[in-house]
């Protein structure tokens, strides 16, 4: 298969969809095809958030992910909500707040991702966080493409926050082994 | 090289719509449509142009005619209910010839549906809302970089026919982000209609032959005239003159069908072995495109037409590719530009609609593939 379907997801406000352009942004950065949508409406505000993103070395047809590869939860409404359709050997990547089970094929990392930010640097850099360590996990993209890109989209001044929050998602994932 | 960026449909609309020279919008923002009036009001006056935001689409229809009068590329962007809003105004600019460009994000409907939605369901109302006989030209992005590309359209054939021009977008293409190389400015060609030049005294602003309009001229620039939404004379002024009448609607109308070839967009992917032929436009054609290829690697021998002007519909072109091949119209509707194929093709066609308000998968399709192959899902 030549597509890589990720959703990222959370609650309003954990700049999820954020996440999603970012790593869009990356795979184009790494010369490759991507394509982001993101659900719109009542459940969009306030309550569960979702951004999707489609990876491929070739040309995107259908515009909507429909069998996750890759699946990031950072709530438990979000992961109860959004786990429905995933591949049989998808990769879960959740925070370690959630309680999550997959099935054997599946592999599932429950990360600090939440407590990190909020801890070690600031609850908004979340996002970021998880974006670094699914990019560990995964390689999904190259984490120099995925740097560029978030330098490329953050507010002005937050860059050495959102590098640090980049080498912590790095860093969760390599305390795992 | 030029590298490529993520873009949203919606902002690429704007892109090609500034890359066309728009410098006038007016608009009500309204889901799924609001990021063009928001950009557009973001980046207008940085260049001089004008953003004005509206009491609702029927003025703001209005507006973009006014500024066109004047010599504006105008354009209004809007979704769903407000579309049938534009309507009126729509046939005053499609029978006084005023250029401008009428962007509709189809949404699901009738009425306020759900704004969030995607559908397709205003292909005939882009066609027929306006009351009247009247010339229509539809464009149908189906990726980011269209959508860019067929805007940026609009205005040349709107410059180019005098006549209004309507984006058909939808929530999907609209609000999805992806990769789009911006080409280089001095690339595009640009079409500006033509003005008069000579004696005022001597200007004739409908005076034109079938198929053609006359020169306009800009409100404000010493070539006074008269402009009515009631049938008017060569001179523009009222007549109800059988001849008179006649020959203006019957030219209104020719301006299109005697310009076919400078109007008509479409793609044909594999169709030269198809024995089952997909018809689809917008996002709906992505979701075609993916099942034609999951049933090529079957061994169903599937293309695709892939209309990007809707109307006047390349009814000439899909009638030659359709001889001996087995239709399907896979639509986000319960069957509209099915109508105009079937009458096209001249024969049974097989419709594959949807009205939930989720977009149309691929799978669809390609259960009515394997229905018309004869096959089941094992092949």
């Amino acid at each position: 298969m030549t597509n890589i379907e990720i959703r990222i997801s959370g609650s309003g406000g954990q700049g999820i969809i954020t996440a999603g352009i970012i790593l869009a942004e990356a795979a184009i950065i790494c010369g490759k095809n991507a394509l982001q949508s993101q659900s719109y409406g009542p459940e969009a505000r306030g309550g569960a958030s979702r951004a999707e993103v489609i990876i491929s070395d070739s040309e995107i047809d259908y515009p909507k992910v429909t069998a996750p590869n890759i699946f990031i939860a950072l709530t438990q409404q979000a992961y109860e909500g959004y786990k429905s359709d995933l591949v049989e050997d998808a990769v879960i990547l959740v925070d370690s707040s959630i309680s999550a089970t997959a099935n054997h094929q599946q592999k599932l990392y429950q990360l600090p991702i939440l407590e990190t930010a909020q801890s070690k640097l600031r609850p908004v850099v979340a996002n970021i966080i998880a974006l670094s360590a699914l990019v560990r996990l995964t390689s999904c993209v190259s984490p120099e493409a995925l740097e560029q890109a978030v330098l490329a989209r953050v507010p002005r001044g937050t860059e050495e926050m959102n590098k640090n929050a980049l080498l912590a998602g790095a860093d969760l994932v390599d305390s795992l082994s | 090289m030029i590298k490529p960026i993520l873009m949203q449909g919606n902002e690429a609309c704007i892109a090609g719509a500034l890359a066309a020279g728009m410098d006038f919008f007016a608009g009500y923002p309204i889901t799924p449509s609001t990021e063009i009036a928001e950009l557009a009001a973001e980046r207008l006056p940085a260049r001089q142009g004008r953003f004005i935001q509206m009491e609702d689409e029927i003025a703001s229809m209005g507006a973009i005619i006014g500024a066109s009068l004047t010599g504006r590329k105008a354009m209004t962007a809007t979704s769903g209910p407000g579309f049938s809003l534009k309507q009126e105004n729509i046939g005053y600019a499609a029978i006084t010839e005023v250029p401008c460009v009428v962007v509709n994000v189809q949404r699901a409907g009738p009425s306020t549906g759900i704004p969030t939605a995607p559908a397709q369901g205003d292909v005939m109302q882009a066609r027929w809302g306006t009351h009247g006989d009247h010339p229509v030209i539809a464009l149908s992005p189906s990726s980011v970089a269209e959508t860019f590309d067929l805007t940026f359209r609009c205005f040349n054939l709107a410059e180019r026919f005098r006549t209004p021009v309507i984006l058909l977008l939808d929530e999907i293409v609209g609000h999805m982000r992806e990769a789009i190389v911006l080409p280089a400015v001095e690339t595009l060609e640009l079409v500006h209609r033509l003005r008069p030049s000579g004696d005022p005294a001597k200007y004739i602003p409908y005076d034109a032959p079938l198929g053609a309009s006359a020169p306009m001229a800009d409100f404000g620039s010493g070539y006074p005239y008269h402009v009515t939404g009631l049938t008017h004379d060569r001179e523009g002024f009222t007549t109800a003159k059988p001849s008179e009448v006649e020959f203006l609607i019957r030219r209104l109308a020719s301006k299109i069908e005697m310009n076919l070839e400078e109007i008509l967009q479409w793609e044909e992917l594999q169709v030269e072995d198809a024995d089952i032929l997909l018809v689809a436009y917008g996002a709906t054609a992505r979701s075609a495109r993916a099942a034609m290829k999951q049933a090529r690697g079957k061994g169903i021998k599937v293309g695709l037409f892939r209309p990007m002007t809707i109307w006047p519909f390349p009814e000439e072109a899909l009638r030659q590719v359709a001889i001996g091949k087995q239709v399907i119209v896979p639509e986000m509707n319960l069957g509209q530009l099915a109508l105009e194929i079937e009458r096209v093709v001249h024969k049974d066609i097989t419709t594959v609609t949807q009205v939930d308000g989720e977009p149309l998968k691929p799978d669809k399709i390609l259960a009515a593939i394997y229905n018309l192959a004869g096959t089941g899902k094992g092949v």
